[in-house]
């Protein structure tokens, strides 16, 4: 009985970076858009749509760094088109969002429906486990082989958040998330940043995407994600703001998101969909708690319309 | 007609036209007859009585998920959990019917159809109350209840209620004969459509003519106007919600007893997304809300004709709906130019062959 326990305690773990990793890259793009005073809901629709991309380039080139890159460009792409659409009079970034989650979830379904069977070439694994001298196939080797662009999302955001701090790019973003007036006055053109910070935030959160479909179990299909581009806005909220505690908000929500699969693997079945539905919950209390009638969010960019 | 009744009609028929052009456009990039899609979405839309009552099948839940996201936004709220109270809804009615014997007939199905109601309510109050208390942005809230709602109806149907006769598909016990929701007359309509109008004329009325519904409208309109003249905003709003949560909740229960009668994975189509789409073509106007679910309707009506004639993917229609949503969005940016354009050019002066 012990052991099971820890089989199921090494799951998750293993799982938190596992399933976090497609969670760390599309909250620090969700990130970066907001910081720059918009909502991305959108994002959902990009990590769809970024994963068929990826997939699909992956299959045909036969080289995983092609697909990721695919996925990346096909993420900026849609993003673009939110950016774009949100910047127009008297449309508001939360209709947008809404708009490109149906649109990059049908285009998604539309143009992947060749790729749900094929098999595409798979994002390497980094063998930590083994490495550490753990059975490479046992519990523990296979809970710590690490996708390659896990520790690529670490430095991103570290850098990220370096560069918020201490470059202009990063004062220019800061600063028409917190006063477009003030980014007026100083001749900024509002709209243009808030579009490049949405498609950097699409870029980043399309390696998201190829980290859904191409790293274990590594297939396309139409249920590959569900809300996780949801879930980023809220995790970017727990985040207060800052990229680098949005890595262990996404560690957080991919231990959660590992839960139910944990259980499952030793037989705990019955609650299978309950426990899958804990990282919405999560979410939720999350968000109950961090938000406040009263006041603006601590950290929160000042244009932003998350808290009322 | 006012000027800006004909910009608010002209508007949204000119961005529905641009997703159709623009859906032309994908499928022929994608090798296929743009003409051909066109023309089958029509007919398998409104070509004939059969794909006719196709369509007002499917408009049926479309006008009741649609209202979920029109109420409350006239209060000011974009809500767009409709999903999760329509599941619910299907659930409770589905698990009343299990738990306690009801009246055969009218009472015993308007009875689950109040179940229905009240767990979409509920629901949907919920996000609303969240806002209110915590400030809980209520478009992430919804739509996270909706996620909970789906896994619990999951949980739910393939656990405690699920009927072991289901191998294959997990569905709860089939309801009894005399409580399921029978056809308008001849035609193999269901009830559940007059209850989508009726309630959409209902919800016009309410907002148009009364006076909680003016009330709810300048909650919606104008918060700062509201709070000066000491309306209780926290209450209309969640009141708001409930309806929208409730009118969602009827329509899975509808779906249930009329169509699958029992609750079951079928339930979960999207169908409380597209009610967001139809209510945003609308405009958040409940009478506008009937013919654009029709229209929608019969899109959905017609994907199972693009996949059989033209071997298009099921996704079709989305992508479709996908473009019409972008150009509603971006149709509002020429409000109050569209006039403007039409009057610049009434007013150049004729020309001058044309004048004889």
């Amino acid at each position: 009985m012990n052991t099971l326990w820890l089989d199921v305690v090494v799951a998750v773990l293993g799982g938190a970076v596992r399933v976090g990793t497609p969670f760390l890259f599309v909250s620090l793009g969700e990130c970066i858009t907001e910081k720059a005073g918009r909502i991305n809901l959108g994002l959902e629709g990009v990590l769809v749509f970024s994963a068929m991309a990826g997939f699909g380039a992956s299959y045909l080139t036969g080289q995983w760094w092609l697909g990721v890159l695919a996925a990346g460009l096909s993420g900026a792409l849609i993003a673009l088109l939110h950016g774009v659409v949100s910047s127009l009079p008297r449309v508001n970034d939360i209709a947008a969002g809404i708009a490109i989650m149906l649109l990059g979830g049908g285009l998604a379904f539309y143009l992947g429906k060749p790729l749900i069977q094929p098999q595409a070439a798979q994002i390497p694994a980094i063998p930590l486990g083994a490495w550490l001298g753990a059975e490479p196939q046992g519990a523990i080797g296979s809970a710590l082989a690490i996708n390659v662009l896990f520790p690529l999302g670490v430095a991103l955001a570290l850098a990220l958040a370096w560069a918020l701090k201490n470059t202009g790019w990063g004062l220019t973003v800061r600063m028409v998330g917190d006063s477009a007036d003030a980014a007026r006055a100083q001749g900024t053109s509002v709209n243009g940043v808030r579009i490049a910070a949405t498609t950097v935030g699409g870029f980043i959160a399309g390696l998201g995407g190829a980290s859904l479909s191409l790293y274990f179990p590594g297939s396309w299909n139409e249920a590959l994600s569900s809300g996780q581009g949801l879930i980023a806005v809220a995790l970017v909220i727990f985040a207060r703001w800052h990229p680098v505690r949005c890595l262990g908000a996404a560690l957080l929500f991919g231990g959660a998101g590992a839960l139910g699969p944990a259980l499952q693997s030793v037989g705990v079945t019955g609650y299978y969909h309950l426990f899958n539905a804990v990282p919405y919950a999560l979410t939720l209390a999350i968000l109950v708690w961090a938000c406040s009638p009263r006041r603006a969010l601590q950290g929160a960019p000042a244009e932003l319309g998350v808290s009322h | 007609m006012k000027h800006s009744t004909l910009e608010s009609m002209a508007l949204p028929v000119l961005a529905l036209a641009g997703g159709l052009g623009l859906f032309g456009l994908f499928v022929w990039l994608n090798g296929h007859d743009p003409v051909q899609a066109w023309s089958l979405l029509f007919l398998g839309a409104f070509g004939d009585a059969f794909s006719l009552q196709n369509t007002l099948q499917r408009a049926a839940p479309l006008m009741l998920t649609a209202l979920c996201v029109a109420i409350p936004a006239r209060a000011g709220l974009t809500v767009i959990g409709g999903e999760g109270a329509l599941v619910l809804g299907g659930l409770a009615c589905a698990a009343l019917a299990g738990a306690v014997p009801l009246p055969g007939g009218a009472a015993g199905t308007l009875l689950l159809l109040l179940a229905a109601a009240a767990a979409g309510a509920a629901w949907i109050a919920l996000a609303g109350w969240l806002r209110q208390w915590r400030g809980v942005n209520e478009t992430i809230s919804s739509l996270l209840l909706g996620y909970i709602a789906i896994a619990l109806f999951k949980h739910t149907v393939e656990g405690p209620l699920r009927d072991p006769a289901s191998l294959n598909k997990p569905s709860t016990l089939p309801l009894e004969e005399s409580l399921r929701i029978g056809s308008i007359g001849p035609w193999d309509v269901h009830w559940g459509l007059a209850w989508g109008v009726l309630l959409c004329l209902a919800a016009g009325l309410w907002l148009l003519a009364t006076t909680h519904g003016f009330a709810t409208r300048v909650v919606g309109g104008n918060p700062r106007a509201a709070q000066i003249v000491g309306l209780p905003a926290t209450r209309l709003i969640i009141t708001a919600c409930a309806l929208g949560g409730a009118c969602a909740g009827l329509a899975g229960g509808i779906e249930v007893a009329a169509v699958h009668t029992s609750a079951n994975a079928s339930l979960i189509v999207g169908l409380g997304y597209t009610g967001i789409l139809v209510s945003f073509v609308a405009r958040h106007q409940p009478l506008a809300i009937v013919p654009v679910a029709m229209l929608f309707g019969g899109f959905l009506a017609a994907g199972s004709l693009l996949q059989r004639r033209m071997g298009l993917p099921d996704a079709s229609v989305q992508v479709l709906m996908g473009f019409c949503f972008v150009f509603i969005l971006a149709s509002e940016a020429l409000r109050g130019r569209l006039g403007a354009l039409f009057s610049i050019r009434r007013s150049l002066p004729a020309p001058v062959g044309a004048a004889a």
